[in-house]
């Protein structure tokens, strides 16, 4: 089997090298193909084979295989980057290399080490370190606090996913070619140019199949598995419902602040405070307010409104919409600050032009304001998001502790569940390198997408 | 039009009356405080007033703040928050200083691998690693101590970054003078980069003290003995006060956890919001 997917690498690397070099050559062909295997069997090997064992299932098979891809997809990537270099072409970091001036100072090679020091000592110790220390964690079955462990290579992952390896191949696989699919169209009914509107059809195509297709390959539970379908989706609700209503809220309410009026300077801060609050105190307060029996608002919906609010604790929607509230309220004030600081940009001879042309309030927001505000939309678009990963632990042990029956507990709740409360180190970190490839995949397509889609003003 | 002020410019942008503006953004201000000030109400009353829904200041607020203040030792947390908020920050002001000087200041073998190295650690938030850390930090046996709460947070990307690119856009010539001059490297940091960074300099300080007052998860973690527990974590132990949920207590704590953040952000706006733009700026 390990050879097989060998023998795959061998054969993909040239093709890569075909489709992106434009001057390929017969030894770059070779360099790739022994680039691919090097890169596909690196972690295999790493793994001690285990995952090609004897008695493994399918399913370890085609996480063992998704690794040796991912490995195989890093060398080409950084053999191509090489190859490009000799061809003196400009690379993605080149931008990145540009901004830094050469250096002034000429003294020993130590002194920018020595200054640097103390941080690489810091980001190797506790960064670097602890990252490396949860991917090897994530293949062993350990106890905290315990010396002993067991290997059980890809165990910890199955469990999260679905049994049959043919159908967790076929829906990555099916939801790509959806996303192609979709590119295609957009292409061919828009042929001139790279429409925006393109760009935002095929970006929710591929976001909905990717969001169908993870939670399709994610297990139910039964039969020995770990429901972890749930907890993925609940990650996904309340994320989206962070980011939504935050961002929505914010662009809202600094559109209505940014205006030049007496006194805007108190009301922006007047807005803007909840970004000093913290995320466990945000949870504290819509605690005391959502309350059954002492909360404020369940007291007025009841006597203003005669309707009974049932318990937000016991019911899923509520719980999380709860949830998603305190958590945007929290972070609205961080997204109100930087749209205020994006308004400043928005073209005064653009509003000018239109106001000429008779453009109404409208047509002025969506065709002026939006689209020059779209790098920094994108900008907390991730940031939110990360927040809605991360940040979001406080409110939540607070306000519910993932009740009721899990349905508020998010895949960092479930992390510490699990780690820390349970004491299953092996299992909590496999969940952790899921978090962390989801964290990976976030910053990738933010990096592809600003790009491709987000406008600077002009044009 | 271009001598205009901004000012007078944005009268044509959005033409209309101002009152609605004014009504409608007092009415937002209303809504998004109106958590905090409930809090607050609800911080001076007993239980019994907090369930009867008394609508004016209640008659607890000593007896809450001695419940929070004294007897759970609210101020020990709020001593320790203040400590580690102003370790790290400090710290992490110091080490991305060196960092950003040694990055546009000198040219030396290996420095892409190197920025690159800290680059990448901006998509490596500390939480999908906190098990391994909490492991980690456990085996060094810093368990209940100010080394754990501090140290692995010392080293920050963005701060480096953020120099780094405030530096990169000052004049050359201020090197070459200092250069004239014979000042070494720290000399110069001292003397010249830091009297014209203050600006980014209190921007970095607002965005890590609020960070590092707000941490809630590591503490909770890595913090077992009550009388070193910091603000966030010491929060969850308060929602058991004489054996039975005291809101006035708790949103007393709540509200009181909330003011060294909140001061610190409204008193630094100005250098935050500037210093922002610094950042902003490409």
């Amino acid at each position: 089997m390990l050879i097989a997917g060998l023998i795959v690498a061998a054969f993909l690397g040239p093709l890569f090298v075909w489709r992106k070099s434009d001057s390929p050559s017969v030894a770059r062909y070779g360099i790739a193909s022994a680039a691919a295997v090097v890169g596909a069997a690196v972690t295999p090997i790493g793994m001690g084979q285990c995952a090609f064992a004897e008695e493994t299932s399918g399913v370890d098979h085609v996480l063992a295989w998704a690794l040796m891809a991912g490995g195989a997809w890093l060398a080409l990537i950084i053999t191509q980057s090489v190859f490009d270099k000799l061809d003196g072409k400009k690379t993605g970091g080149g931008g990145v290399a540009g901004e830094i001036r050469t250096g002034g100072y000429r003294m020993g090679w130590w002194v920018p080490w020595l200054l640097l020091s103390p941080t690489l000592i810091i980001l190797a110790v506790f960064l670097y370190t602890p990252a490396i220390q949860t991917f090897t964690l994530s293949s062993k079955l350990t106890r905290l606090g315990a010396p002993r462990s067991k290997d059980v290579c890809f165990g910890n992952f199955s469990e999260l996913l679905i049994t049959d390896p043919v159908r967790l191949v076929a829906y990555p696989l099916l939801a790509i070619g959806f996303i192609y699919a979709a590119r295609l169209w957009v292409t061919r009914s828009t042929p001139d140019t790279w429409s925006r509107r393109g760009a935002d059809i095929t970006s929710v195509v591929a976001m909905l199949s990717a969001f169908v297709a993870f939670y399709a390959m994610f297990s139910a539970g039964g039969g020995g598995q770990v429901a972890y379908r749930p907890v993925y989706l609940n990650t996904v609700i309340i994320s989206v419902g962070i980011v939504v209503f935050g961002m929505v809220g914010g662009l809202a309410i600094a559109y209505l602040a940014f205006r030049q009026i007496k006194g805007g300077g108190v009301y922006r801060t007047l807005l803007i405070w909840p970004y000093a609050i913290s995320p466990a105190v945000a949870g504290l307060l819509f605690f005391m307010i959502f309350d059954p029996n002492a909360g404020i608002f369940t007291y007025t919906m009841e006597s203003w409104f005669g309707i009974d609010v049932p318990n937000y604790r016991e019911s899923a929607i509520l719980a999380q919409m709860a949830i998603i509230l305190a958590s945007s309220w929290k972070i609205i004030g961080y997204n109100i600050l930087f749209y205020l600081a994006g308004l400043q940009t928005v073209s005064i001879d653009q509003v000018e032009a239109s106001l000429i042309d008779g453009a109404s309030a409208r047509q002025r927001f969506t065709k002026i304001v939006l689209p020059a505000l779209s790098p920094i939309t994108f900008f907390l678009l991730v940031t939110n998001l990360t927040y809605a990963f991360f940040e979001v632990y406080g409110t939540i042990d607070f306000m519910t502790k993932g009740a009721p029956a899990g349905k508020t507990s998010v895949a960092i709740y479930e992390i510490i569940r699990v780690g820390v409360n349970n004491g299953d180190l092996g299992r909590g970190a496999a969940q952790s390198v899921l978090l962390f490839l989801a964290v990976i995949g976030v910053t990738l397509w933010q990096f592809r997408t600003s790009g491709e889609r987000v406008s600077y003003g002009g044009s | 039009m271009k001598g205009l002020a901004p000012g007078v410019r944005q009268k044509t942008f959005f033409r209309g009356r101002r009152w609605p503006y004014h009504i409608g953004l007092t009415i937002t201000a209303l809504i998004i405080a109106f958590p905090l000030l409930y809090a607050m109400l609800v911080a001076t009353q007993t239980n019994a007033e907090t369930y009867a829904f008394q609508f004016t200041p209640g008659s607890a607020l000593a007896k809450n703040f001695e419940a929070v203040w004294v007897k759970r030792d609210f101020a020990g947390a709020m001593w320790n928050s203040l400590q580690q908020a102003i370790l790290v920050t400090t710290g992490k002001t110091v080490l991305s200083l060196l960092a950003g000087l040694a990055f546009v200041y000198f040219k030396f073998r290996g420095k892409w691998i190197v920025f690159g190295l800290v680059l990448i650690t901006l998509m490596m938030p500390t939480e999908v690693m906190i098990l391994a850390m909490f492991r980690l930090v456990g085996g060094f046996g810093w368990q209940d101590t100010m080394a754990a709460l501090v140290v692995p947070f010392l080293a920050s990307a963005t701060g480096a970054f953020l120099f780094r690119q405030h530096f990169a856009n000052m004049p050359t010539e201020l090197l070459e003078a200092s250069q004239i001059d014979g000042a070494s490297p720290v000399q110069f940091l001292l003397k010249v980069l830091i009297p014209l960074s203050w600006n980014v300099i209190a921007a970095l300080f607002v965005i890590q003290f609020v960070y590092t007052w707000n941490m809630f998860l590591w503490p909770s973690l890595i913090i077992r003995d009550e009388s070193k527990q910091v603000v966030q974590a010491a929060l969850q132990t308060l929602t058991n006060i004489d054996g039975s949920l005291n809101f006035g207590p708790l949103m007393l704590a709540a509200v009181l956890a909330s003011i060294p953040p909140g001061l610190v952000f409204i008193l630094m706006q100005k250098p935050f919001m500037s210093g922002f733009a610094v950042g902003q700026d490409k």
